[in-house]
This record gives C-alpha cells, sequence and structure tokens, in this order.
C-alpha cells in the first residue's frame, strides 16, 4: 500500500494570490460544469415557461387579444421577463444547499475573494436564463412572433434581460444565505414573485383592473422591465423606458450586494 | 500586496518560534448558550492535538473559531502569528480545514473538485491538475478520481476532503471528526494519513468523540465539557489523572446494586458510575490487584456476579474522574 510520501506534502507554497476575477471565472467553471453533471436541471428550466407559453397563447390568447397570433406578439417579451425571474429561484436553492452541506465552510476558510462564489451563482443564472430565453424565443419565432425590432431589437432586449435577471438574482442570493432549507427558499421565492409577476402588465394590459390594482401594476418594476422589452423587441423604446426598467435591478444589486457580504462574512 | 502576503506567510511558516495556535479567554455564546466558554489554548508546530469531548461540548465551535469560521465574541487567539480578528485573510491563507460533513461538490468528479479549489488558490490550469493527480495518487483515489462525488463511499469521501485542504500544504489543518462515521478499516488509513501529514511537519488540530482516536494520534489532548476546559495534557497524564484502569462490574441481581456499589466505594476508595439498566457499576481501580481484592470482597459479602471486566476508561469515565460530576444521565431506577 502506498504511503503519502512526504514529497507530495512538503513545500507546497502558494501560488501568488490570484486576482478577483480569476476567482470569480474559477466559480463560473464550476457552475458551467454543473450543467454537464447535471443536466436534468435544464428540465426544469425550460417545461415551466414552456407551459406558460403554450397555455397562455392558446388557452387565452383568443380571448384576450382576438386571435392566438396577436397575443403571442404582445406576451412573449412578458413572458421572458416572468422566466428570468421564476429562474432566479433555483439558484437561492443552490446556494442553500452549498451552505447546509458545508461547502461553504470550505470556501470561508479559504483566501479568497469574498464575493467569487456569489459571481459563480451568476455566472450560472445568466447561462440558464440565456438558454430559457433562446428556447422560448425559438417557440415564439415557430408559432408566429415576429419581433418588428430584428436581430439587433432581440440582442438589446437580451442584453436588458441579463441585468434584470442580475438584479433580480441577488435577492435569491440573500435568501438563500439566510435561509437553511433549499425548499423553504423555493417557496418563499414563489410566494413573493406570483403576486408580483401576475400583478403586472405581462398578461394583459392593466386598462381592466380596479384603480388601486392598477396603480400598483404601474409602478411594479416586473411591469417597468416588460414595458421595455416590448419596446425593446418592437422598435419602439425609449431611453425612458429602459431606464426605469433597469433601476429596480440597480438598486437591489446596490443594495443586496453589502448585504451579501456581511451575511457571507457573518458568523 | 500579493506579493508581500505570500512571502510573509511562507517565512512565518518557517519561523518554528511561533506557535501554531495561541487562544487566551475565547468566548462564544449562540443565544443563551454558551458554547465555548472562555477557552485557553497553546499548540505547539508539528505536533497532533486532539480536542476531546462530547457532542455538544463546543469542539465544533471552537474549530470554527480558530478557523475564522465564526467570530469571537471575546478573547483574542493567533494562528500561525496572525491574529484572527485583525489579520483573517492572512489566517486562511495559512491554514486548512476539513469539516464534518464533506466539504465537496457531489455534483462534480473528485478530480474536478481539487482542480476547481487549486485554481482558486491561484495555481494555473496545467499547474492545477498536476497537483491534483498527486493527491490522488498519494491517498490511494487514483482510479476514482473521473467518478462524482456523490458515488464515492465514507471512506474515500473523507480522504478526499483532506485531500482537498492539502493542496497547498498548511501551517495548520483542522480535522473537525475526521473518523467519524467511518468503518475501522477505513478508520486505521485516515489516521495513518494524520500521523504521516505530522511528520512532514503540518500542525494538525482535530476534535473527536474517541478517546482511542485521541490517544492513538495526539501527542496532547484538550477534554473539554460545556464550553469549558477541564483538563488537558498528554494521553498518559490523563489516564494517570483518571486511573490506569476501570472495574466494570454486572451483578446478577439489580436489587443488590445499592450494596455493591457500597463494597465497591469502600473497597477501591473511588466514586462508583452505577448504569442501572444494565445493573452495571463502574469503579477506577488504580491497579488489578486492587480490583481484584474488590471483587472478593463482593464475593464475601454474598452479592452474586454475572459479569466482570478490567477496560480503559470511557469517555465518561473520563469526564467522571476529571470532573466529579456525572457526565452521562444514570438517575437512579429506584
Amino acid at each position: 500500500m502506498t504511503e503519502i510520501t512526504p514529497a507530495t506534502l512538503r513545500h507546497i507554497e502558494r501560488p501568488p494570490r490570484p486576482s478577483a476575477l480569476s476567482n470569480a471565472l474559477t466559480f463560473g467553471w464550476r457552475a458551467v460544469l454543473k450543467f454537464r453533471h447535471v443536466p436534468e436541471q435544464l428540465f426544469d428550466l425550460i417545461m415551466t415557461p414552456l407551459m406558460f407559453t403554450l397555455l397562455f397563447t392558446f388557452v387565452f390568447g383568443g380571448a384576450l387579444a382576438g386571435s392566438t397570433r396577436d397575443y403571442l406578439q404582445f406576451f412573449l417579451p412578458g413572458i421572458l421577463v416572468q422566466t428570468v425571474a421564476f429562474n432566479a429561484v433555483y439558484s437561492g436553492m443552490g446556494l442553500s444547499t452549498d451552505l447546509r452541506k458545508g461547502l461553504f465552510d470550505r470556501f470561508r476558510s479559504l483566501p479568497i475573494w469574498p464575493l467569487s462564489p456569489f459571481a459563480g451563482l451568476i455566472v450560472g443564472d445568466m447561462l440558464r436564463h440565456l438558454i430559457a430565453g433562446a428556447i422560448i424565443l425559438g417557440i415564439g419565432l415557430i408559432l408566429g412572433y415576429r419581433p418588428e425590432a430584428g436581430l439587433p431589437g432581440v440582442v438589446a432586449a437580451f442584453l436588458l434581460l441579463l441585468a434584470i435577471g442580475f438584479g433580480i438574482g441577488w435577492v435569491f442570493i440573500v435568501l438563500g444565505l439566510l435561509i437553511r432549507t433549499p425548499t423553504t427558499v423555493m417557496t418563499l421565492g414563489f410566494t413573493v414573485l406570483f403576486p408580483v409577476v401576475f400583478a403586472s402588465n405581462i398578461m394583459v394590459q392593466p386598462e381592466t383592473m380596479p384603480d388601486w390594482l392598477r396603480a400598483f401594476v404601474d409602478v411594479n418594476p416586473i411591469s417597468l422591465m416588460t414595458t421595455a422589452m416590448r419596446g425593446l423587441m418592437a422598435g419602439t423604446s425609449t431611453p425612458g423606458q429602459i431606464a426605469l426598467a433597469l433601476l429596480a435591478p440597480a438598486l437591489l444589486t446596490a443594495i443586496l450586494v453589502p448585504v451579501t457580504l456581511c451575511l457571507y462574512r457573518r458568523a | 500586496m500579493p506579493e508581500a502576503g505570500s512571502n510573509t506567510v511562507a517565512s512565518k511558516i518557517r519561523n518554528d518560534k511561533i506557535p501554531a495556535i495561541r487562544a487566551r479567554g475565547l468566548v462564544k455564546h449562540y443565544g443563551n448558550l454558551q458554547a465555548v466558554a472562555g477557552i485557553d489554548l497553546d499548540v505547539s508546530r508539528g505536533t497532533i492535538f486532539a480536542i476531546l469531548g462530547p457532542n455538544g461540548a463546543g469542539k465544533t465551535t471552537l474549530m470554527r473559531l480558530l478557523a475564522t469560521l465564526t467570530r469571537p465574541d471575546a478573547g483574542a487567539a493567533a494562528v500561525m502569528g496572525y491574529d484572527l480578528r485583525a489579520e483573517p485573510n492572512k489566517v486562511r491563507a495559512s491554514i486548512a480545514m476539513t469539516g464534518q460533513f464533506a466539504s465537496l461538490d457531489e455534483d462534480l468528479t473528485g478530480r474536478e473538485n481539487l482542480v476547481f479549489l487549486a485554481r482558486l488558490w491561484g495555481f494555473g490550469r496545467q499547474a492545477a491538475r498536476q497537483r491534483a493527480d498527486e493527491l490522488f495518487a498519494a491517498f490511494e483515489l487514483t482510479e476514482a478520481r473521473h467518478r462524482q462525488v456523490k458515488d464515492y463511499s465514507g471512506g474515500m469521501r473523507r480522504r478526499l476532503d483532506i485531500a482537498a485542504s492539502l493542496i497547498v500544504t498548511p501551517g495548520v489543518l483542522f480535522l473537525d471528526e475526521p473518523t467519524t462515521g467511518l468503518d475501522p478499516s477505513a478508520r486505521q488509513r485516515v489516521w495513518r494519513m494524520i500521523r504521516q501529514l505530522a511528520q512532514s511537519g503540518v500542525t494538525v488540530l482535530l476534535t473527536t468523540q474517541y478517546l482511542e482516536e485521541a490517544d492513538q494520534l495526539a501527542e496532547r489532548i484538550a477534554v473539554i465539557d460545556h464550553g469549558r476546559k477541564i483538563a488537558e495534557g498528554t494521553s498518559r497524564e490523563l489516564k494517570a489523572a483518571t486511573g490506569s484502569g476501570f472495574l466494570h462490574v454486572t451483578v446478577a441481581d439489580p436489587a443488590t446494586l445499592d450494596r455493591a456499589a457500597g463494597v465497591l466505594e469502600a473497597q477501591l476508595a473511588a466514586p462508583v458510575q452505577r448504569n442501572p439498566e444494565g445493573a452495571r457499576l463502574s469503579v477506577m481501580a488504580r491497579t488489578p490487584e486492587a480490583a481484584n481484592a474488590a471483587l472478593t470482597a463482593l464475593v464475601s459479602a454474598g452479592i452474586a456476579l454475572e459479569d466482570f471486566a478490567m477496560g480503559s476508561p470511557s469517555l465518561e469515565e473520563v469526564f467522571f474522574a476529571l470532573t466529579g460530576g456525572v457526565a452521562t444521565q444514570s438517575e437512579d431506577a429506584s
């Protein structure tokens, strides 16, 4: 039986300290590996938005917009926002799982950039958002959705989508750090997200809603994001709309990144 | 700053005069619970130091404090000469910690786990792979390196977990209950590895619930209970304090338990621990001759015995002898 040879143990000095970017990319690499090893997660990722797109388009589409094709034209940019919001829940669950298993204790005992584990989660999120977004857009195109602004509009819309995902991601990182049960993260996440997503202009225009609800829908950040997404894909967006859509993600990032750091280092 | 950081770490590791760990009055509360209630600790370089105690004694909390995972509420400590509060990142650069629960990503392969950690330490892609493969060879895991960690056995996981702590040779290696849940052969293997590590100059601080483990491995042992250190010394010193051996007797008739306890106490001049469920008594006996005399006295008193044995003190008995209190809950059944 071989022994641990002291040669493999002695004199392994620490290499020069890597940059924060290098640490973050290493965590990103782990997120990519996870995709390779756990392809099942793609199923969750794809089925929910796919079901929503098909059900809403074919069940409610005719009644809500006159024809399924008109409804799809209205609904598709919104379902992208909804998908990004829902998918963010999964990275919160993943974080909660890592914390439970003690993996985070190892990270915390390493001399690394403290935000890098979260940067890795964000990289995973971005990949998920891109994959899910591409699938929804693909289905939409097959069913007859046509982005008037063409490819540049779609690219711009997807960039906005990633910014939205980035902002919302921090909410679930904080929840993942606070709650040690992954399923509670999911339940709580959806409890908060469902009203915010449904009481928005994703599925219908708010004209027929009661005044109090409409007042909320008009200022709901999800509505502001959806309006900007529609504008970008239709080629009718204004800088004001985009700025409003970015307001919530920017605020969330500015507030929650320090909170994340504090929770990461806390006892 | 990066260069300066790594140089000072290297030079401090070579400076043997600074103790590996020096803690004074460490305190940590969780709500009303005082998990660590003022502990002093001195661990010299290149030694194996065991923290022995039952579940909930504060072993893990103490280790987490020293590994910068938890901030102390009071007290101070330096690890490899770096103050926990003032220079936590320098402490982190000179330690490694293997927690009680496998701190590995189960979805990744063993090799991906080690390469990932090596990249975080700053190894280049090629160097990281090379280091991972060296560790796999040293820990006899080469054949399993391309398997996902969730398919590893408990013993393999532990070995990989320890290997993951050795990517850069740490000044102090923290091992939280390194052999809990392992079968005897896996346990022997982990023990052998820990000994070899210490020979190569790594200071090892480990926690354990097993007296035998502390006895086998550690040069010094600190016994802690309820967040306090109740004894410290070499294994031999602790045993001297608790008596070289324990006499365990089981009486045939539980009704004679009290009488038997009285005889033993008078004969051996030591407090008797009762375990009413098994009609079993345990008492410190300094020599086999003394134990023999006590057994004879029991027989002459007309107390029938079902079984008797001389054994080394169990952890409970060590506590009993050290604190004079009762570590295990042993209510009188009568």
